[in-house]
């Protein structure tokens, strides 16, 4: 007989393992609240950036759940420059208005390649006169997740601001500590960065004892946690009031986008709905919430961009449940911490083309904006129409292309600007996906949806053809000259599923 | 035709400000600046022109700050202004 201290050799040889050895074994005895003090986990912004690897041409990314309060990106940008890093890609979910510093970044060669959902202000402006080399990708929210899950999109170094994080990393968009500076509630678009990119940083302005649960960011994705003064004015995610429209256009526009809803054979018990945070959106809400009431109809979940309305509607019963990629106020905010039905889902849960159990799978109703829209159906939500890029593609074509009906209001004009063209500026949302566009001057319905255009009709709402409102928008304001594209391309807008959709091209001064 | 420097319209979004000041040679210079200006700069102008010529008004530049005015509102506004540089009221 072989003795168990033999057979134990014998197993390890086996399986090319070492024997353990109980030899010289400590265990840590102080207090654990003096311990996570050291965690090994905290750094300067300098340290993490040091020790995560970084080389000059890798990719970094961020969040934009601070929106325009957005602190982390420039400070980031800020210190890389310093550092002398080069030729970086920034892969951020979205770039606002505050992000304009990154023009002196992109002149002096420290960014050189950008990924975003959308671009505005000064550094959207230099973009599109043509300030880079490498042509801006765009994706949509769904289409970055897929983007980072399948390698498309691989980010070697993730800095994710958090409202609050434990030393370890366990982070979340908001605080329960009584020392909270920031809130922006979910952390969504940066959990998919989370979970894939290769090297995670957690910046904070409020590090926690551990266990900071529950969490949105989980420590074992987290390699660096830095502590600093600020990582964003919750004040500019929105002002955090409810605001409603008194504009009476937008009022009318609400009230025929209600009553599609109310008509399209959708509005049933259980149905689900998306909104935008538009005057003309929110306002439809109100409609839709009233009609509910009367009806006795109930939502079994609403989607987004969740706003105060909808956490109102859920407190009041109406919806079931709120599923939150990102939280477009503090009362949504506030809700995402304080209630267990208001959950938190990164991008790809939202609205990955690629995951069967996307959010936007399994929504019926979905009630967006347009800056312009085209006779063949198609969005333009990127690019204004003088040319320069003014916008987000947020998860338009996502919840256009996964709804079961999906309905686009805008005006027929903006001031001398027409919303209805012949042909979009840029392709951000196919036409095959757009089931109904609303103006003021009438309803225009995809001809692939006659069993649509029929019901509303039979509810009398003034349906028209697209082509009507097209004429009539040029009626009024005249036929615009062309606008002056050069020929560099300055972006390439993706489709959800990988394929490249459109390219933006510069426009001449 | 004595012409005096007049103001009329406003900065809102949907309208125009036109300033007419007396010119230093027959004709109509018109500064344009617009929201708009690469699609309708060209249309903006002739109706500012037209309008100007069909009143009899003559030697003066027009300084046009527009926010996306309809042809309809420019009119009214380049008229008004025109009646109030020139002190003759269109109506009679």
């Amino acid at each position: 007989m072989k003795t168990r201290e033999q057979l134990t050799a014998q197993a390890a040889e086996r399986m090319g393992k070492p024997v353990y050895d109980d030899a010289n074994r400590a265990k840590a005895t102080e207090q654990k609240l003096d311990i996570q003090k050291n965690s090994p986990k905290l750094a300067t912004l300098e340290e993490a950036i040091r020790k995560s690897g970084l080389k000059d041409g890798d990719t970094i990314s961020f969040h934009h759940h601070f929106r325009a309060g957005d602190k982390v990106v420039n400070m980031v940008v800020d210190k890389l420059a310093e550092m002398g890093f080069k030729n970086l890609h920034v892969a951020a979910s979205s770039l606002q208005d505050v992000h304009a510093p990154l023009i002196e970044h992109i002149k002096n060669g420290v960014v050189t390649k950008i990924s975003t959902s959308g671009l505005r202000g000064d550094l959207a402006k230099e973009i599109s006169m043509g300030l880079m080399d490498e042509p801006v990708v765009f994706r949509s929210h769904g289409g970055r997740g897929s983007a980072i899950a399948n390698g498309d999109l691989h980010i070697d170094v993730a800095f994710i601001g958090a409202s609050s994080s434990d030393p370890l990393g366990n982070a979340c968009g908001y605080s329960r500590s009584e020392n909270a500076k920031s809130i922006c509630g979910s952390l969504g678009y940066a959990l998919p960065d989370a979970r894939y990119a290769d090297k995670v940083v957690i910046l904070t302005d409020d590090l926690v004892p551990y266990p900071n649960t529950p969490n949105s960011v989980s420590e074992h994705d987290v390699d660096y946690v830095v502590e600093v003064d600020s990582v964003g004015d919750s004040s500019k995610i929105s002002s955090g009031a409810i605001r409603d429209t008194k504009n009476p256009r937008d009022i009318l526009l609400a009230q025929q986008a209600a009553k599609v809803i109310l008509n399209s054979g959708y509005f049933k018990p259980g149905f689900s709905i998306q909104t935008g945070s538009g005057g003309a959106s929110l306002a439809a809400v109100k409609f839709i919430r009233q009609a509910m009431i009367d009806q006795g109809i109930k939502a079994s979940f609403a989607l987004g961009g969740i706003t105060a309305h909808m956490v109102k509607m859920h407190e009041e019963g109406l919806i079931d449940r709120l599923i939150d990629v990102q939280s477009f106020d503090k009362v949504a905010a506030e809700s995402l911490k304080n209630d267990p039905m208001h959950k938190e889902v990164s991008a790809c849960e939202y609205a990955s083309a690629d995951e069967p159990g996307s959010a936007t799978h399994y929504l019926d109703i979905v009630i967006l904006s347009a800056l312009e829209a085209d006779v063949d159906f198609n969005v333009n939500v990127l690019v204004g129409s003088d040319g320069i890029i003014r916008g987000a593609i947020g998860g338009h074509p996502d919840t256009a292309a996964d709804s079961a009906l999906s309905i686009i209001v805008c005006p027929l004009l903006r001031g001398r600007i027409p919303c209805i063209v012949d042909k979009v500026t840029t392709l951000i949302t196919p036409g095959s996906t757009v089931d109904v566009i609303v103006t003021e001057y009438g309803i225009a319905v995809n001809p692939r949806r006659p069993e649509l255009a029929e019901r509303l009709k039979a509810a009398g709402l003034n349906v028209v053809d697209i082509n009507w409102l097209k004429d009539k928008a040029l009626s009024i304001i005249g036929t615009p000259d062309p606008l002056p594209f050069g020929d560099k391309v300055v972006g390439i807008v993706m489709n959800r599923d990988g394929s490249v959709q459109d390219t933006i091209l510069n426009i001449i001064e | 035709m004595e012409i005096k420097e007049a103001i009329a319209g406003t900065l809102e979004s949907g309208d125009i400000m036109i300033r007419i000041v007396p010119g230093q040679k027959p004709g109509v210079d018109i500064n344009l600046s617009s929201s708009v200006a690469y699609q309708f700069g060209n249309q903006i102008k002739r109706v500012i022109a037209d309008t100007l010529a069909e009143l009899g008004v003559d030697g003066v530049t027009v300084e046009a700050t527009d926010k996306g005015a309809l042809d309809c509102t420019i009119r009214a506004r380049v008229t008004t202004a025109a009646v109030r540089a020139t002190g003759r009221d269109v109506w009679r």
